[in-house]
Parts: C-alpha cells; sequence; structure tokens
C-alpha cells in the first residue's frame, strides 16, 4: 500500500492538495451552500470526468480532442435511456396512444418500442454500456486513424466533424432519440426519485468519491512506465517507435479510455441535471471541455477538475448577467491561458514552492544539476 | 552473390522510388555477424534512406530485406524494432525531460505493450541493465541528470544506450560522431567496436578518418546506387570512388 500511494503523488504537498481539495468538496461545500448550488457543483465535477481524461489524452499524449461531448453523450444518453424507460411505464403514460414507450416516440407516431432500447430496461446492462460503449467507439475511430497515422490538427478536425454528425443524428431522429429536446423528464432511478432534495445530496457525494476515485487512478497511470511513454509519444513520436512500442495502440487506448471517462461523466450529468439533449454533445460543448481543461492545466489531474469547476461557475454566473458577452470572455481566457499560461492554473500553483519540502526539493535540483553543466561545459570549449 | 550463414541481414535488389525519382535502386547488402559496415558517400546518395527502407520508416517499393532469413519488408517499425534491429537518428532523438535513467529505462523491451507499461515495475535486473549500459557509454555518473542539459555527443551517447537497452542484434547508427569533438570521436569509435563484438552494426558517416578507425567493410553509395565495396583499403584506391567522392 505505502509503494502503491507512492505511485500516485510524488511529492508531500500532492497528497495535501488532493486531500485538501477533497475536504472542499465533500465537507466544506455541502455544510456551506443550499442543496440546489451543491447541484449544481455536482453537474459542474460531472465535466470534471472529462477533463481528467483531457489530461491524459491531451495534455500527457499530445492528442487533442474536440470531439469529447461525443462520448460524453454516449454515457449520458445511456443512462437516460434507462431513466425514460423506467419514467414511462404504462401506468404513468396511459393517456398516451401506445402506453408504455417514452413519451416522444409516441408523438412520433411510433408505436413499439426499437429493439436497441429494449436492453436499457436493464441497470446492470445500463452501466456496462456506459463503461464499454464509449471505449469501443473511441478504440475502433482512434485505431483506425492512428493506425494512419493521423494526427495533431486533423485528428481534431475529424472528431469535430464526429460530434457534429453525432449531435446532427441525434438532432434529425426525433422519435428514436427525443430529438432537438432531448430526453427529459427523468424521474426514478429503480423507483428512488433522483429529484428528490436526499437524492441530489447522494448523487452529489457520489459524484466526487467517483471522480475522486478516477483522479487517483489518472494520477496512478501517470506515474506508471505507461505515463512516461505517453510524454515520450507527445514529445518523441519516431524514438517511442524504435524502441519497439506500438505508439498507435498506446494512442487507441488512451483515447479509448479517455472515452470511457467522459462517457462516466455524462451518465453522472444525467443523474443530476435530469435531462439529456443533443445540445450537450456537440461542437460547442466538446470545445468547452478542452478548453475547463486548459484553464486547469492539461498536465494536471487536479488542475482539471477545478478548471471545470471555476470555469463552470464562471459561465452560471456571467452568462445570467451578461448573456451576449459571456461566450467572447470564455473564448478570450482560451488564447490568454493558451498563449501566456500554457499549463493553466494548476502550472501557476506549481510556481509558488508552498510547502518546505518542495522548497528544500527545488534547492535539491538546483544544486545536482549546477556542477554537472559547469563539468561538460569545460572540456566543450577546450577541444572546439 | 552467395547467401552463407554469417550474414544476419541480407539486402536484395531493394528499391524505392518517389514520385518516379528513384532514391535508392537495385542496392544490394549482406551484412556479416559481428562486424561494423560503414556506408558512405556523398549527400543525395540514398544512405539515409536505406536505413529508413530497412526499418521500415519508408516503404520500399522493390526488393527484399532479410533479417536470419526472415522477410521485414512490409512489416511496421515496432515489429523490425522487436526483431532485433535498432535504429540510431542523426540528430539525437532522446527523451529531454527524463533523466538520463528514465531514458534507458523506457528504451528496455519489458512492457512494451499497453498492460505491459501498467504493470512494468523497476526490477534489480532491470536496474542492474540501466547501470551496466550507462557505464558502457560513459554517462555512469549521469544517471540522474535531466537528459536535455546533456552535451551533445552525450545526448548521441545516450541514443545508442537506449538501442543498447534493447539488445538488438543489428544497430544502425546514421551519423553518430557528428557535431563531435576530436576527443568525443575516438571515444565513440571505440564504442562502437566495443558494442560490435555481439552485434552488428551498420554506420552512416562522412568523416572518413573514423570511418577507417572503425569499419570492416565499406559501401560507397553514389545516385540511390552502389558504387563500390569492400574493405577501407579497396575502396579508398578504386578510381570511381575516388572520382565521385573522395577525390573531391
Amino acid at each position: 500500500m505505502p509503494l502503491f500511494f507512492r505511485t500516485i503523488f510524488k511529492t508531500r504537498g500532492e497528497a495535501i492538495a488532493f486531500g485538501a481539495f477533497l475536504l472542499l468538496l465533500l465537507v466544506i461545500l455541502p455544510l456551506a451552500i443550499p442543496v440546489f448550488r451543491l447541484n449544481l457543483v455536482g453537474k459542474y465535477l460531472s465535466f470534471g470526468f472529462v477533463a481528467i481524461g483531457l489530461v491524459l489524452l491531451w495534455g500527457r499524449c499530445g492528442i487533442l480532442s474536440l470531439g469529447q461531448g461525443v462520448f460524453f453523450g454516449l454515457g449520458g444518453y445511456c443512462m437516460a435511456m434507462f431513466l425514460k424507460l423506467e419514467a414511462s411505464d404504462p401506468i404513468t403514460t396511459a393517456i398516451q396512444s401506445t402506453p408504455g414507450i417514452p413519451d416522444f416516440m409516441d408523438w412520433n407516431q411510433i408505436t413499439k418500442l426499437p429493439l436497441y432500447w429494449e436492453p436499457f430496461k436493464s441497470l446492470p446492462f445500463t452501466i456496462a454500456a456506459i463503461f464499454i460503449l464509449p471505449s469501443v467507439i473511441a478504440f475502433i475511430i482512434g485505431w483506425a486513424l492512428f493506425r494512419r497515422r493521423v494526427g495533431g490538427v486533423y485528428f481534431a478536425i475529424i472528431t469535430q466533424a464526429i460530434a457534429l454528425i453525432f449531435s446532427l443524428g441525434i438532432d434529425g431522429n426525433q422519435g428514436y432519440t427525443g430529438g432537438r429536446n432531448g430526453i427529459t423528464d427523468l424521474r426514478t432511478l429503480c423507483g428512488w426519485d433522483i429529484r428528490s432534495e436526499n437524492a441530489q445530496y447522494i448523487l452529489y457525494f457520489l459524484c466526487v468519491v467517483l471522480l475522486f476515485t478516477v483522479a487517483l487512478g489518472a494520477k496512478y497511470i501517470i506515474n506508471t512506465r505507461l505515463g512516461r511513454v505517453l510524454v515520450a509519444v507527445r514529445d518523441r513520436e519516431d524514438r517511442v517507435r524504435f524502441s519497439g512500442y506500438d505508439v498507435a495502440m498506446i494512442r487507441a487506448f488512451i483515447f479509448a479510455f479517455a472515452a470511457m471517462l467522459s462517457g462516466i461523466g455524462g451518465a453522472f450529468f444525467v443523474l443530476q441535471v435530469g435531462f439529456m439533449s443533443p445540445s450537450i454533445v456537440g461542437i460547442i460543448p466538446s470545445i468547452e471541455m478542452v478548453i475547463f481543461t486548459a484553464v486547469g492545466g492539461r498536465l494536471s489531474v487536479l488542475g482539471a477538475i477545478l478548471g471545470c469547476l471555476i470555469v463552470n461557475f464562471g459561465k452560471t454566473t456571467f452568462s445570467e448577467a451578461y448573456p451576449d458577452l459571456w461566450l467572447y470572455l470564455m473564448g478570450s481566457t482560451f488564447i490568454a491561458v493558451v498563449m501566456f499560461f500554457p499549463n493553466g492554473l494548476a502550472g501557476l500553483l506549481e510556481k509558488i514552492p508552498t510547502s518546505k519540502s518542495k522548497f528544500a526539493s527545488l534547492l535539491a535540483r538546483f544544486q545536482k544539476t549546477t556542477p554537472a553543466v559547469v563539468t561538460k561545459a569545460t572540456p566543450i570549449s577546450d577541444e572546439n | 552473390m552467395k547467401t552463407d550463414h554469417d550474414n544476419v541481414l541480407e539486402v536484395e535488389d531493394l528499391g524505392v522510388s518517389f514520385d518516379g525519382f528513384k532514391a535508392v535502386d537495385g542496392f544490394n547488402f549482406y551484412l556479416a555477424q559481428n562486424h561494423v559496415h560503414v556506408i558512405i558517400g556523398p549527400n543525395g546518395a540514398g544512405k539515409t534512406t536505406v536505413l529508413d527502407l530497412i526499418c521500415g520508416k519508408t516503404l520500399a517499393t522493390s526488393g527484399s530485406i532479410k533479417f536470419k532469413g526472415k522477410e521485414l519488408r512490409g512489416l511496421r517499425e515496432y515489429r523490425i524494432v522487436r526483431a532485433g534491429i535498432g535504429r540510431k537518428f542523426q540528430n539525437p532523438s532522446i527523451y529531454e525531460n527524463l533523466t538520463v535513467f528514465e531514458n534507458l529505462e523506457l528504451s528496455h523491451p519489458t512492457g512494451r505493450g499497453v498492460i505491459g507499461c501498467l504493470m512494468f515495475r523497476r526490477t534489480p535486473a532491470i536496474k542492474k541493465q540501466c547501470d551496466d549500459v550507462a557505464e558502457q557509454i560513459g554517462l555512469a555518473d549521469k544517471l540522474d541528470t535531466e537528459a536535455g542539459i546533456l552535451s551533445h555527443g552525450q545526448k548521441q551517447w545516450l541514443e545508442i544506450g537506449m538501442l543498447l537497452m534493447q539488445d538488438p542484434e543489428i544497430i544502425m547508427l546514421d551519423e553518430p560522431v557528428a557535431g563531435m569533438s576530436v576527443r568525443e570521436r575516438t571515444e565513440t569509435a571505440t564504442l562502437i567496436r566495443k558494442i560490435s563484438k555481439d552485434r552488428s552494426v551498420i554506420v552512416i558517416e562522412h568523416d572518413m578518418e573514423f570511418v577507417r578507425e572503425i569499419a570492416d567493410r565499406v559501401t560507397v553509395m553514389h545516385l540511390g546506387k552502389i558504387l563500390a565495396e569492400g574493405s577501407m583499403e579497396k575502396i579508398s584506391q578504386d578510381p570511381k570512388v575516388i572520382e565521385v567522392y573522395i577525390g573531391h
């Protein structure tokens, strides 16, 4: 266990920051703010899953995906389909011309539940689908593209196109997907009313605990050999390939993993917000997810979560007051981050030596590197 | 030419054309076990392209590349590496943000798959191998140094060390002494002689003094074709070679 712990936290400062953040979310916020606001924080945190995925995918491995909303949407729609089926029992929907199917199907003259909706009557199947569906689809897309050495801007554009296709596809198939309105009016999970205050508290805590478990997992990956290989793929692709690694497989894996995390986030979004619609899976939300990560810090797992909270909080506050200005503000924040502090808030915070031990380690590092520079500099100047 | 068992690599009739331009054409090359085989030639002769073709970075349009009787042509790069061929690039290609030790460790063949990477543990055996290789390339006292601040020569050695970690049967070095000081060149020559004791080495080089020091056999390339082949003494007296290359 101590070894496992040390694999996750390289410095004591990291562990303290992690604990403090968890304390804030699990104890201080629930005591300090009303449940309505807490529910909003829970919604923001559901984007945290996507952001952690982007830290691994974009920050570490250098793959910018502008289509994470697709996987967020896949997870979210799986959850929403389950909840919608539960909300559409024959008694509640007795006034419909076909009772027992979701209301939007009835409005679109569909008289029978489509076959692929059937398995979503089962909760275990739904949970499995939330984990498996986004990652399998991402793996197929990733494998096909990375095998052909598609990367960089081209990959970003293709993922963006996929996000557009996905949201248009949902939009255009109103009878099967709820169309532009999305899947709304979700009420209970296995008979448990998810709209009650009690449920909102429980879902919030569940979301935080799972998010931080995922964060620990991501930090673990970052500090294993896989984490180092990801960075190596980003910085020296050819060297990694000629060290015998299958670069396409590594990229496809991390893309699939990030997609799985996005799917989990989507499911928590639906549970806490109570609906799912194409407006949350298209291009703009996908780009917003990248912005959350960039602002928080694309290299830092905790930073990315922080970014989700801060940007979303800003969005809620400012977009209420100045709805027209908000998009410009967010756009300029993104530009500012990219130009002036590419490692985001986490990068800024790391520059301040917070604890004594961190300062000492910096000092030790300085002392260690200085003589190395001197000894190697001398012979070169002699011989040249 | 007969194909005897001592050849680890047999390249026959290798060719590649880029939009009709034949960068390499009808290239035959036999690499003997534990030999240092140097490829020389003027700029644009196709030397680096030959290495690219062997290691799979560029796909050949004709010919065959047989490694111990096994066809490599068409295999993906990482498969060729795993078969036992290591390649060093012209510019030092190392992981600047990692320490020398981490650079070597990342090149260790254990755990190259995704799951393998996750399960990878730094065993005493792996650590010892890193230490041994660092000793061999003269960076034993720099194990904890960030690779980015090494001198140019040390970076070149580190990349050779990263190849040694893979324990390949063939090492291909593209201009390993470019930009090195005289003392560093001598040390590199010693290193290449040392590593060729139990593996074959292909070197591309311009520096004739250096070639003389290390080469068991030399192939001269000109305009994508072989101009001459043989020992350094033999080719340095070849009038064709003198005309296109050495005489200049």
